[in-house]
């Protein structure tokens, strides 16, 4: 019985590492998608939606292509590129995933985009991640982001308030690494060029928890200074806020787009106080009117009910967006992978689709040029804090309508570039 | 000029208070971690845990009940039984194995943030203050500062008060100290060592839930800040020396404000001053500033 025992347990060992190398040619092999996010640490719950949206694209389409079954599997990170890259070499060195969906933060997408010029034979799709250098800088021609990225996000908003609200001298407080960099980089490139100017910016560490002596620098009420422009996100944005907010602070604020997510818009306390009126920008609005969102947010409520957030994250949408791109592109192919998966990876450049925030399309660099939304936090009749849409610009690219040449001028977003001082 | 000096001196000031709220935040953190040490030699790593356990409770019973204070209470007895428990059920069956023991409660963290996590999630909660505590009072050169953090220093000295006069005054503070000095001896003098064993975990980890719920009061709560105070109770501890209750409090002062005054001045180097005051410790005195040499 033992003896029996073993020898099955042999065979299965040996036809599953068979599984991997003779099985290739034949037409039905099932196709590996590994979902990387960051289920530990400061970004868990936005980790967790973005898991929900991969879900909910394989699940659309019926969990198969062309006849070839899609397999999710998932590794976590907790926000630091070290982790996220050795979760995505267990994704792709032993788990043998054929598509990688993430990472989730700025840091973590340059390193896995790094990664990906090591592994030709995977295509790599974005999860949230948001850095500029992701797809700037030397990009792999393995990987691809059908999300937009930090700086296109938030160059509308730069404009739009010295435009419409008026203002011309702000302070920045910011977390101290390449997405905020990336916020601060698209929000100042529109800001400055409408005459608009940075009295000060303030970094901070990522985690940090007490901002008083960031509190005691800042001005409480307007001024000099019209607006403080806030780019941190999860628990630092509701720390800063609950505290500025208790120190009596008053300043108008636009926030980066981490700032107006639902993990921090469901938060209670004095934060919450400040919430209604932020002005934001980003892909997503929670009360867009446009169909494809609606019919995504419906989809991910009927899904998901109760387990889900009540309207689904910023992570969610780009997620979903990402891992839909990777599905149609291999239906298109019929799952070919061939040839260190030549004909995906050439669908997928070509690829144009409606995302649940409408059309996407790729530049050269493997980078979307979708539309972004204006966004002020409001409070619903239910009472829950949501955005609600004031703008939509369609077609904002990677380089931010100024041309790859002047964009590439303004060079790399770090804590002194960009600066206009008044 | 003069305006400039002006602005320097109430950021002085005000940069300064904040040290000293934080001090005391870590302080009460770090007591009970260090007498835990003190009496039975055991590095609890899962002392952060106890913070965040006792901040989430915090929250869930001021919510329920409106009332801060039972908030607190809950907090330092729900969480004092379940440091009880853990040298009950896992740490007494490996006393005296100090590796060992640390490993453990190691393990214990690590399931019992898994556990915070997919019971109240990964956003961060703030705990209400009660009304009388979220106003302003005028300080000298300041100008104002808020009440509730004012308050946390208050609680650092009532606390460290407290647990100096238990130690110092009281028969079971006798005890702890007898038993820190010569373990066997007393158990020879007809003492219940592994009750009182018991008895300091739950005041140790007690500590804890209180520190977390003021810590959730005035910051905030969120899957993360378990490491986060772990990591600064360890620090205070090897500056202010493993076991002493003024170390404690020496030692949070130190690296409380060369937090606060880095991110002030220095935001980069912040976290390097930090650091820095532990390895010159570590040079120049291995067991701390006020611990006995071993």
């Amino acid at each position: 019985m033992l003896r029996n025992g073993l020898t099955l347990g042999a065979t299965a060992t040996l036809a599953a590492l068979m599984g991997t190398t003779a099985l290739s040619a034949q037409e039905e092999e099932t196709i590996t998608i590994g979902g990387l996010a960051t289920l530990e640490g400061p970004f868990a719950a936005p980790g967790e939606d973005g898991l929900r949206g991969v879900e909910l694209a394989i699940e659309e389409f019926g969990g198969e292509i062309a006849g070839h079954p899609i397999e999710m599997i998932t590794a976590s990170s907790d926000g630091n590129p070290d982790v996220a890259l050795e979760s995505a070499r267990r994704l792709v060195e032993q788990d043998g995933a054929d598509i990688m969906i993430g990472p989730l933060s700025g840091s973590e997408g340059i390193r896995i985009a790094q990664y990906a010029k090591e592994q030709p034979g995977t295509t790599f799709l974005n999860g949230g991640s948001a850095a500029i250098e992701t797809t700037l800088v030397d990009p792999a021609e393995n990987f691809f982001r059908f999300n937009t990225e930090g700086a296109q996000w938030t160059a509308p908003l730069g404009e739009y308030v010295v435009n419409e609200r008026g203002w011309d001298n702000i302070v920045i407080v910011s977390e101290d690494y390449s997405f905020p960099y990336a916020q601060i980089f698209g929000f100042m490139a529109t800001y400055c060029e409408a005459g608009g100017t940075v009295q000060d910016k303030y970094f901070t560490p990522v985690g940090n928890n007490d901002y008083s002596s960031v509190i005691a620098q800042l001005p409480l009420e307007t001024g000099e200074v019209d607006g403080m422009y806030v780019v941190l996100g999860g628990s630092d944005a509701v720390n800063f806020l609950s505290q500025y907010a208790q120190m009596g602070g008053q300043l108008p604020i636009v926030g980066g787009t981490n700032v107006t997510d639902q993990t921090v818009l469901t938060t209670q306390g004095p934060a919450r106080e400040l919430l209604p009126g932020i002005l934001s920008s980003g892909p997503v609005s929670d009360n867009a009117d446009l169909e494809a969102w609606q019919e995504f947010v419906q989809r991910y409520q009927d899904y998901f009910g109760d387990e889900g957030l009540p309207s689904p994250s910023l992570f969610a949408s780009n997620y979903y967006t990402n891992t839909k791109a990777a599905l149609l592109a291999l239906q298109e192919v019929e799952g070919d992978l061939s040839n260190d998966h030549e004909a995906l990876n050439e669908a997928l450049s070509n690829l144009e689709f409606t995302s649940p925030t409408g059309p996407v399309s790729l530049n050269e660099n493997r980078q979307a040029t979708a539309a972004i939304y204006i966004n002020e936090v409001v409070e619903q009749a239910d009472g829950s804090l949501a955005l609600e849409p004031l703008e939509r610009i369609e077609e904002v690219d990677q380089y931010l309508g100024l041309g790859r040449e002047a964009y590439m001028e303004l060079g790399l977003p770090s804590r002194d570039n960009p600066s206009c001082p008044s | 000029m003069e305006a400039l000096l002006d602005i320097n001196w109430r950021l002085f000031a005000i940069v300064t208070l904040n040290g000293l709220t934080l001090a005391s935040l870590y302080f009460i953190v770090a007591s009970g971690f260090s007498l835990i040490f003190g009496l039975m030699r055991v590095v609890n790593m899962a002392h952060g845990s106890l913070y965040l356990l006792g901040a989430y409770i915090g929250f869930e019973v001021s919510e329920a009940t409106g009332s801060w204070l039972l908030g607190i209470a809950a907090a330092a007895v729900v969480v004092g039984a379940a440091g009880a428990a853990l040298q009950v059920s896992i740490l007494s069956w490996m006393q005296g194995q100090d590796l060992r023991q640390a490993l453990a409660t190691i393990g214990v963290s690590i399931v019992a943030a898994d556990l915070m996590l997919a019971q109240w999630g990964g956003s961060a909660y703030q705990i209400t203050l009660p009304g009388a505590v979220s106003s302003f009072v005028p300080v000298p050169v300041a100008g104002r500062y808020a009440m509730a953090r004012l308050m946390l220093i208050g609680f650092a000295l009532v606390i460290g008060i407290g647990l100096w006069l238990m130690l110092n005054r009281t028969r079971v503070g006798m005890l702890i100290r007898a038993g820190v000095d010569d373990r066997r001896m007393l158990e020879a003098l007809g003492v219940n060592v592994p009750l009182v064993f018991v008895g300091v975990f739950a005041i140790g980890a007690g500590l804890a839930g209180v520190a977390g719920v003021i810590g959730g009061s005035v910051l905030s709560v969120s899957p993360g800040e378990d490491a986060r105070y772990l990591l600064s109770s360890l620090i205070v501890v090897i500056v202010g020396g493993m076991g002493s209750i003024p170390g404690a409090a020496i030692g949070a002062l130190l690296v409380a404000m060369a937090e606060t005054y880095g991110l002030a001045y220095t935001p980069t180097y912040g976290i390097v001053y930090t650091f820095a005051i532990m390895v010159a410790v570590l040079a120049v005195r291995p067991q701390g500033l006020l611990g006995r040499a071993a």
